[in-house]
């Protein structure tokens, strides 16, 4: 009954203010940022034409480099945890018992707060003098006096804020995993059983195969978040010690916004949006092959 | 020797197959050890806070700190609300961007929804790419030319700039769940409302509508809890301290109190502040949110 000729315009006209809302404050902006990527400009001076000057000075730039690798060394540290520890904890609390659906309620609920208020929760109890976690530490004899947690030395800051933020969405990747666990087929398990396999036996070639697809999904959701990562630096160590723990997005954001440096700013998220890009590539091509 | 044996069997007896019907259920025993371990350890930094906002300010500020409140007090809570330009200003600025976040999602994703899911609006396929183009372009990327979209009309520190932004940031998700809504409509209601002369608004707000409602509270949902915990862009948009939303002016309160470094009790009862709203519509609305979740982030 849709299929009219006067319905094509009806169904343009209900996606107008959609469309209209995707080409002004998602579409222009991109090629806006093209534009000024190309560009020296500070906001105050106006813009001056440069060309790939942007691009090869970021080459150039070791900060660019400090902290993309930074980026990476705690995408590479932070994915694996989140991953082996969503998928451990899924397979303790698939079973629909009352304990069990507690946990999974109470792992999760950290998912849902804010990345900012769970930072500034942990940067309190990180906090050299009235952090809890030092306190904790001193009154169990584990240290002797209280360790500068953050902002002085770069890996342990990187490692208080992995810690911070596997307690904030480790839950993510339980839910989705009990989701795919629970949605195998009873039979399969069954037939395994009556097999004689162990539990583990059970896990790694029944289990994992037929969860696999959203691991991987789950996986890339996780990187591209980990690669986009900033409030959590930002709160907690603002980039220091000497802009080492200062994130791919923080030094956009520093040279964009603090230091006006416009052009370099675009540039810059310009190459990390390509970075990003290649893995929801990925993913979106995980997620076309779940519909054919 | 054996009678010895048999007499012991009687006195033990009972604790001895207790012994054993605990090693029957070792794993049961332990799975559950396991959930307990896991409750605690996930709910004690949210206890932590919530404990830390109510300490008088003398104990809030004393070494070493304590684990436990001595005395309770709501001095945190009362020292926050008239923090800087006050708590009400703070809270009306996030609630305001998240329910203008929850308008403009709503309002963008409901037609566009219907409209994929029913009419056979030429280029659909790739029209419907273009509309998730902020999945390809994360807005992180996108912050410089966003800023100076907004620097030019005077939507900085204005709400309706940042709930802009969020709407962006929520809407490849929102007309995802919103299309698939609108496609599990039954067509049979449809086809006897436009029998009974309904026009195609009339079809879409009295018989489709009522049938999407879940969607809509998901999508909802969803645009709240991020508009309310979004940090970048409020942080790019916002340079006003009175057009701060809670998330910024908490941030900035780590370095601007009077008493020079951070006041903890005040921090932590602004941290409980901004989570109680999530974690309510979390627990209420439960069910909307793990099926968004499900539909929404894998599939």
């Amino acid at each position: 009954m849709y299929d009219t000729k006067a319905n094509r315009w009806i169904g343009l006209l209900y996606l107008a203010p959609a469309l209209l809302f995707v080409a002004v404050f998602t579409a222009w902006p991109f090629v806006q940022m093209l534009w000024v990527a190309l560009h020296s400009w500070s906001l105050i001076t106006p813009p001056k034409f440069v060309g790939l000057g942007n691009f090869t000075r970021a080459v150039a730039d070791r900060q660019f480099w400090v902290s993309l690798g930074f980026t990476l060394q705690y995408t590479l540290l932070i994915t694996p945890i989140l991953m082996i520890g969503g998928y451990l904890i899924a397979l303790l609390t698939v079973a629909n018992t009352p304990l069990r659906r507690l946990t999974r309620v109470v792992v999760f609920l950290p998912v849902v707060i804010g990345l900012g208020a769970s930072s500034l929760l942990w940067y309190w109890l990180f906090s050299t003098d009235h952090g809890y976690i030092n306190r904790v530490l001193l009154d169990l004899g584990m240290i002797a006096k209280p360790i500068i947690w953050l902002g002085v030395d770069a890996n342990l800051s990187n490692w208080a804020i992995i810690a911070s933020v596997v307690w904030k969405v480790i839950g993510f990747g339980m839910i989705l995993f009990v989701a795919a666990i629970q949605a195998i087929p009873h039979e399969v398990n069954e037939a395994a059983m009556v097999d004689g396999t162990t539990t583990l036996q059970r896990i790694l070639r029944v289990t994992l195969p037929l969860t696999l697809r959203t691991v991987l999904l789950v996986t890339l959701v996780s990187v591209i978040g980990s690669l986009l990562a900033f409030d959590q630096f930002y709160i907690m160590t603002a980039g220091q010690p000497r802009n080492l723990t200062a994130t791919s997005v923080f030094y956009v954001y520093l040279n964009s916004f603090p230091y006006l440096k416009l052009g370099y700013g675009a540039a810059l998220s310009l190459i990390l949006a390509v970075i990003v890009l290649a893995f929801t590539l990925v993913q979106m091509a995980l997620t076309r092959r779940s519909h054919a | 020797m054996s009678v010895g044996l048999a007499d012991m069997e009687a006195v033990y007896g009972a604790r001895a197959s207790f012994v054993a019907r605990l090693w029957d259920n070792r794993a049961k025993y332990l799975v559950g050890a396991a959930c307990l371990v896991l409750i605690t350890l996930m709910l004690l930094p949210l206890l932590a806070s919530m404990t830390a906002s109510i300490k008088t300010t003398s104990e809030a500020a004393s070494l070493p700190p304590t684990l436990i409140p001595q005395s309770l007090s709501l001095d945190s809570y009362e020292k926050l609300w008239s923090y800087q330009a006050g708590l009400p200003v703070y809270l009306f600025n996030s609630l305001g961007t998240a329910l203008l976040t929850i308008a403009f999602t709503l309002f963008l994703t409901i037609p566009a929804g219907y409209a994929l899911a029913r009419y056979p609006v030429p280029g659909k396929e790739l029209l419907f790419v273009f509309l998730l183009l902020a999945l390809i372009i994360p807005y992180q990327a996108l912050l410089t030319p966003i800023f100076l979209m907004f620097a030019q009309p005077k939507l900085p520190n204005s709400l309706v700039g940042l709930a802009i932004i969020h709407t962006a940031i929520q809407l490849p998700f929102s007309l995802y769940i919103m299309r698939n809504a609108f496609e599990a409509v039954p067509r049979d209601l449809e086809e006897a409302a436009v029998i009974d002369g309904c026009n195609s608004l009339q079809v879409l707000l009295k018989i489709c509508l009522p049938s999407v409602v879940p969607a809509i509270i998901t999508v909802a949902l969803f645009a709240f809890i991020t508009s309310w915990n979004e940090f970048l862009g409020a942080l790019v948009m916002m340079s006003r301290e009175d057009s701060f939303t809670l998330p910024l002016i908490l941030s900035a309160s780590r370095t601007e109190t009077a008493i020079g470094g951070s006041d903890w009790g005040l921090l932590q009862a602004g941290v409980t502040i901004s989570m109680i709203p999530c974690i309510g519509v979390y627990l209420l609305l439960q069910k909307y949110y793990v099926s968004g979740l499900l539909s929404g982030a894998v599939k």
